[in-house]
């Protein structure tokens, strides 16, 4: 008898690259578990993807109204409706003043003439108007504030415009845009706290799945452990299968939110148009797939790692 | 290479499997362990193999206390062993070939090692044509082949079998028995539990007899501290 115990054994350099074989046909195998079982694979698959969807999802509906918040908020305008008595050559004179100012971008003169006629068509009043003796609107001038400009700064330039002598009222109409940010924030939380609460039953699915997968085949784990298999080597191929779980599930819910965003585009863009802008919904940029592909990787993995550990050292050789 | 000294395994609910059992099995020996069913022989192979441990005296395997033995290193320990069981626990999803390679993979031997000593293990039990077959379509005594060539693949430095032979007929029986005495020949300590008396006379290899937990006969004498 030796006196040492030595494990009949490889080399270091033939083990390390057994390891990597080992790891290599891990990936294969549990992958080719997956093709040979298709409509339970398949099953487990769309329940990740249905789960993933949701968060993802409201994501990119997030994402999108940030987008069109972000438009209104660069079209504010001040609207200054002149006093009845200022002339048209005046309201010019003061157009031209004001496009020089600092903090304004632009500035527009809708002459009454002009507001009675687009009030005429788009009001439907129509001829009814005609019975009016005199055009009750006044001059009208739109600014727009220079973009750099913020919330504060926009209101101390109301206030100045407010002060020249020819300007009635001036109005700025942002508070229903503050109100819609705030909302925005809560929308944004919601979908912290969807993705969270999804993201664990994701783990839940993927632990189940394995958890059945162990359970399935116990003979085979009984005598790979009585040959002298260590717990890593047991465990590894259960690993690769949530990996592929979670790869497969995060690719499908991608397609599947694409595919949806692919149905809204149309009547989204004619949405647009209505509104008179050019919007086109925005989808998955390449770092919000990465992402979504990672985390859904990442939460495959972390859920076959739970059921292992808790399952795997449950067998033992009776 | 096996000294139990003093060794007592009770279990759960108060059944005394094994009651004070002290014996020695030298390095490269082939022996017996006999006695009817209940006995303690499987008792005694669970615990050569790691699966149970002693509840009082130790068991030392190759100068190793498998009592203390920490859990992490069991699977490394296991590695020496080969195991044969009667109802061969071959796994039916997969070919010969892949149950035989089973331990060379998880000791990490390359890939064309692998195949020479997986081919070298099935010639030797005269299954070489067989390699590529699913365990299902085997015989009973193939069957049992396939599970020796398993265990000795890598080539362990102890054979353990527990009733290798109890769902065969006589004549497959020797020829089992005989590939046993094959590895005893190049080096190999073996040790076969078998309630075959017969057969187990026709060979004349030391015999380890136990009794409701206890030896009654010992051919190698005991342990002198025993």
């Amino acid at each position: 008898m030796t006196d040492r115990h030595q494990p009949p054994r490889p080399g270091l350099l033939q083990r390390l690259s057994a390891w990597l074989g080992h790891h290599a046909r891990s990936m294969v195998f549990s992958l080719g578990k997956l093709y040979r079982a298709p409509a339970s694979t398949l099953m487990t698959v769309a329940v990740i993807a249905i789960t993933l969807t949701l968060p993802a999802g409201f994501y990119l509906f997030m994402k999108n109204i940030e987008n069109i918040s972000g438009d209104l908020r660069s079209t504010t305008r001040i609207s200054l409706f002149l006093k009845l008595d200022v002339g048209e050559q005046a309201a010019a004179g003061l157009r031209d003043r004001l496009q020089r100012q600092q903090g304004v971008a632009d500035v527009r003169l809708i002459s009454r003439d002009e507001a009675l006629e687009e009030f005429r068509a788009s009001s439907g009043l129509g001829d009814s108007l005609d019975y009016l003796k005199e055009n009750p609107l006044p001059h009208t001038l739109l600014v727009e504030p220079a973009s750099e400009l913020d919330s504060p700064a926009i209101r101390q330039l109301l206030k100045r415009l407010q002060q020249q002598p020819e300007v009635d009222t001036a109005q700025l109409d942002t508070e229903w845009l503050e109100r819609l940010y705030t909302l925005l924030d809560i929308a944004r939380r919601a979908v912290i706290i969807i993705s969270l609460l999804f993201s664990f039953a994701v783990l839940l699915i993927v632990g189940n799945t394995i958890r059945l997968d162990i359970q399935s085949r116990y003979q085979e784990i009984v005598v790979t452990k009585l040959i002298g298999a260590t717990d890593a080597f047991i465990r590894r191929p259960f690993l690769y299968s949530g990996v592929w779980y979670g790869l497969f599930g995060g690719l499908l819910a991608w397609i599947i939110v694409e595919l949806s965003a692919m149905a809204i585009a149309g009547p989204y863009q004619k949405l647009g148009q209505l509104y008179r802008s050019d919007l086109s919904l925005v989808t998955f940029s390449m770092g919000d797939f990465m992402i979504l592909i990672g985390a859904s990787t990442a939460l495959g993995l972390i859920g076959s790692w739970l059921a292992v550990a808790r399952h795997l050292s449950e067998i033992e050789p009776q | 290479m096996i000294q139990f000294h003093h060794v007592t395994k009770r279990y759960p609910g108060g059944f005394e499997a094994l009651s004070n059992v002290s014996l020695h099995l030298p390095k490269g020996e082939m022996a017996f362990l006999t006695g009817h069913s209940g006995a303690g022989k499987s008792t005694l192979l669970k615990i050569v193999s790691l699966i149970e441990k002693p509840t009082r005296g130790q068991a030392i395997l190759n100068r190793i206390n498998l009592g203390t033995l920490p859990r992490k290193r069991v699977p490394y320990i296991r590695r020496h062993i080969g195991f044969i069981f009667q109802d061969h626990q071959l796994l039916f999803d997969r070919p010969v070939f892949d149950n035989v390679a089973m331990p060379l993979i998880i000791l990490g031997y390359p890939r064309n090692e692998i195949a020479r000593r997986t081919r070298a293990a099935l010639d030797k039990v005269g299954l070489l044509s067989k390699e590529k077959a699913m365990p299902i379509t085997l015989s009973g005594g193939e069957q049992q082949r396939v599970g020796i060539a398993r265990a000795v693949v890598h080539k362990p430095m102890l054979l353990l079998a527990d009733e290798p032979t109890g769902n065969l007929d006589p004549v497959l029986s020797r020829e089992i028995m005989q590939i046993f005495l094959d590895f005893h020949q190049v080096g190999v300590t073996v040790l076969v539990a078998s309630h075959d008396l017969g057969l187990i006379e026709e060979l004349g290899k030391p015999v380890i007899t136990l009794n409701q937990g206890k030896v009654i006969h010992d051919d190698f004498g005991g342990l002198d501290d025993g």
